[in-house]
């Protein structure tokens, strides 16, 4: 066991898959060499070599088209797209290549591969640099979207993304890079499409994913401490698969549905599953399932904006109070 | 000892480099494609053929003089216009009339359609209806027999219109950087959809004018005589494998047909298209095989045993049945199935 940034999980996460397999191999701007602009791959060249760790032209079509190409073929790529509002510069690949091949082709192509990108606000980059695009990928048929929100999450669930066979966008979370969490020694490998309680409670479901899980979990101490609620806070951790029944089991349980997301406000994964829940136990609920997420804007830069903006565990704790009228 | 009389001599016809079986197999090739696209067309006319097709009626030799200098385990990356390369891979005529005619005989069972004709086994790894989608995938293939220490060389072929879109800039960069095993196949047809390529185009030869900005040759050749292309390809693929890194060739030709099946053409200039029809690739081929020697009747036996081979498969695809409902949920995920959630 040691403590580890959620930064340098990566780099383990990565190195333990090419370490197992040499068809594991890796690409992206600045990834080699420099080590990456988050420095979450620093090592990895040092240790693969450059046939393995492979810098790339500023050209995100010619990273995810070749990513593509080599999944196609054997390979087991892993692409680096630096901030993940760049995937709307590649999108052919994320909504018409990777998904569809396989269907189209009767299920002749196959496409396994890894999008890593950085994910999410709180860097006061502005609106280009900051947004958090989990819901562009969950919409499309064919892929697979994971976010995960601690280290240890990050090796297990990377390495699950690594060799799953279907197309896998990996989701890190900028402001989650410095976060230190334990991690068991030896290998590490989790399943997609597992949620997880990350905390236990008996009075409500707060459903987070990536940096709003420890804002959820912030939260949950301070309704526990100053209101007495006692909420269950569920790490959604894959967009897709979803783990519907440990949110419905919560539900069952607690009776009471919040989502905290922080895309912007329509058709966020949050209306997803507060839809499953009102199709599928609406009379488990007591109350109506509530969405806290960020308004429907484009993020500002500024860190007074920024903060404003995005979900704060104080903004849930309050949602969470004043919806139980504690 | 050659004599000086011997070395002005011509080629020596059909057992020159090319010779008689691969010659007879490059006009078999695109024989086949001719009569499988006019059969396709006359198959939309009917009805039968459904959504929308594109042909390549015109440019044949392309087809035919890549797939010719293919080998076994060489991929094919084609564009929405892929019946041609499709078939100058192998896969038969049924298969991809059943495609077109979304029957469940067709070469995906009707999930693709005409633009997305895919077979792996014939190393035909798919055709793109994304205008320059393919060129970084092919870059990729290419990747991975470099990284593999493998021979196969990646293939794709793309219109005119595709060297004015990004991905064909950056496909073009990163290949040239890391030197991939990938050729790069324009086949400059002068029309990008309905608008003459030069119109919207800022160099005259759209794909050779371009090569110098990434350190590539200017190729331009013939692409309505499948000799010329046939060895050109050739050329590249030994390149390609010996390490030498990817090509990039502009063949000029021309589609005698609209650019789909909803277009009459009509926006080409009166005489145009007689003027390329003497240039017919097919034409070039029969006088070249005469030329060389081949008698008139073994090429009348390829054209009446092609002829054959595409009525017969009209025939089973009419007779196939629809695809079946159930395969609408299959093959989304590697798994087989579709389920997004438990």
């Amino acid at each position: 066991m040691a403590e580890l940034t959620y930064r340098d999980a990566v780099i383990r996460g990565i190195a333990q898959e090419m370490a197992r397999d040499p068809d594991v191999v890796f690409l992206g701007e600045d990834v080699a060499k420099a080590g990456g602009v988050f420095k979450a791959t620093v090592g990895l060249f040092e240790q693969f070599g450059p046939l393995r760790v492979r810098d790339t032209p500023i050209s995100e079509q010619a990273i995810m088209g070749a990513a593509m190409g080599a999944a196609m073929t054997g390979l087991r790529p892993i692409a680096e797209i630096m901030f993940s509002d760049f995937f709307a510069v590649c999108f052919d690949y994320i909504a018409n290549e990777f998904p569809k091949s396989r269907y189209m082709s009767n299920g002749q192509v196959k496409c396994p591969l890894v999008v890593r990108t950085g994910n999410g606000a709180g860097s006061r980059f502005g609106a280009q640099h900051s947004q958090s695009v989990e819901n562009w990928c969950m919409m499309i048929p064919g892929l697979k979207v994971v976010a995960p929100s601690s280290p240890v999450d990050v090796i297990g669930l990377l390495a699950a993304s690594v060799r799953d066979p279907d197309p896998v966008i990996f989701l890190e979370h900028k402001s989650l890079y410095a976060t230190k969490g334990e991690v068991p020694d030896g290998e590490i490998v989790d399943k997609l499409g597992t949620a997880k309680i990350v905390k236990p409670g008996k009075d409500a479901t707060i459903c987070a994913l990536a940096l709003m899980v420890p804002r959820a979990l912030e939260a949950a101490e301070k309704l526990k401490a100053e209101h007495g609620i006692d909420a269950e806070v569920v790490d959604v951790r894959s967009l897709v698969p979803l783990d519907t029944q440990t949110i419905l089991g919560s539900v069952a349980r607690t009776h009471r549905l919040f989502t905290v997301e922080e895309n912007p406000r329509l058709c966020g994964w949050g209306a997803e599953i507060v839809s499953i829940v009102a199709d599928e136990a609406f009379y488990d609920l007591d109350g109506p399932p509530v969405r806290i997420t960020t308004p429907h804007i484009p993020l500002p830069a500024a860190d007074i904006l920024e903060d404003a903006v995005l979900p704060t565990p104080q903004r849930i704790a309050e949602t969470v109070r004043r919806s139980l009228g504690s | 000892m050659a004599t000086a009389k011997d070395r002005a001599a011509p080629p020596a016809a059909l057992n020159d480099d090319i010779g008689e079986q691969k010659r007879l197999e490059l006009y078999r090739t695109q024989v086949t494609i001719r009569e499988a696209e006019q059969r396709a067309y006359d198959l939309f006319l009917q009805n039968l053929v459904k959504g929308t097709s594109h042909l390549s009626l015109g440019q044949e030799a392309v087809a035919a003089g890549f797939a010719g200098a293919m080998t076994k385990g060489d991929l094919s990356f084609c564009t929405y216009r892929g019946h041609a390369h499709t078939l100058a891979r192998g896969v038969s005529v049924e298969k991809v009339l059943g495609e077109l005619m979304q029957r469940d005989n067709g070469l995906m069972r009707g999930k693709g359609g005409s633009m997305h004709l895919t077979s792996v086994d014939h190393g035909v790894m798919g055709s793109y209806a994304i205008i320059g989608a393919h060129l970084p995938i092919a870059c990729g293939a290419a990747w991975r027999a470099q990284y593999k220490g493998a021979k196969d060389v990646s293939v794709c072929f793309f219109g005119d219109g595709t060297t004015n879109i990004g991905a064909f800039h950056e496909a073009l960069n990163f290949a040239a950087v890391w030197k991939l095993p990938v050729v790069f196949v324009c086949e400059n047809n002068l029309y990008m959809e309905y608008t003459p390529i030069g119109d919207v185009t800022a160099v005259p030869q759209p794909a050779a004018d371009r090569a110098s900005a990434y350190g590539l040759e200017r190729i331009v050749i013939d692409g309505n005589d499948a000799d010329v292309v046939y060895r050109t390809a050739q050329a590249a693929f030994a390149k390609a494998r010996a390490g030498k890194g990817p090509s990039l060739i502009e063949c000029l030709t021309y589609r005698h047909s609209g650019h789909s099946r909803a277009d009459p053409a009509k926006y080409r200039p009166e005489g145009e298209l007689d003027r390329w029809k003497l240039r017919d690739p097919i034409k070039i081929y029969r006088e070249r095989l005469l030329q060389f020697g081949v008698k008139e009747k073994t090429i009348a036996d390829i054209d009446a045993q092609v002829r054959k081979v595409v009525d017969d498969a009209t025939e089973a695809c009419k007779a196939a049945p629809n695809p079946p409902l159930d395969i609408i949920t299959t093959d989304v995920y590697a798994d087989g199935g579709w389920a997004w959630r438990n």
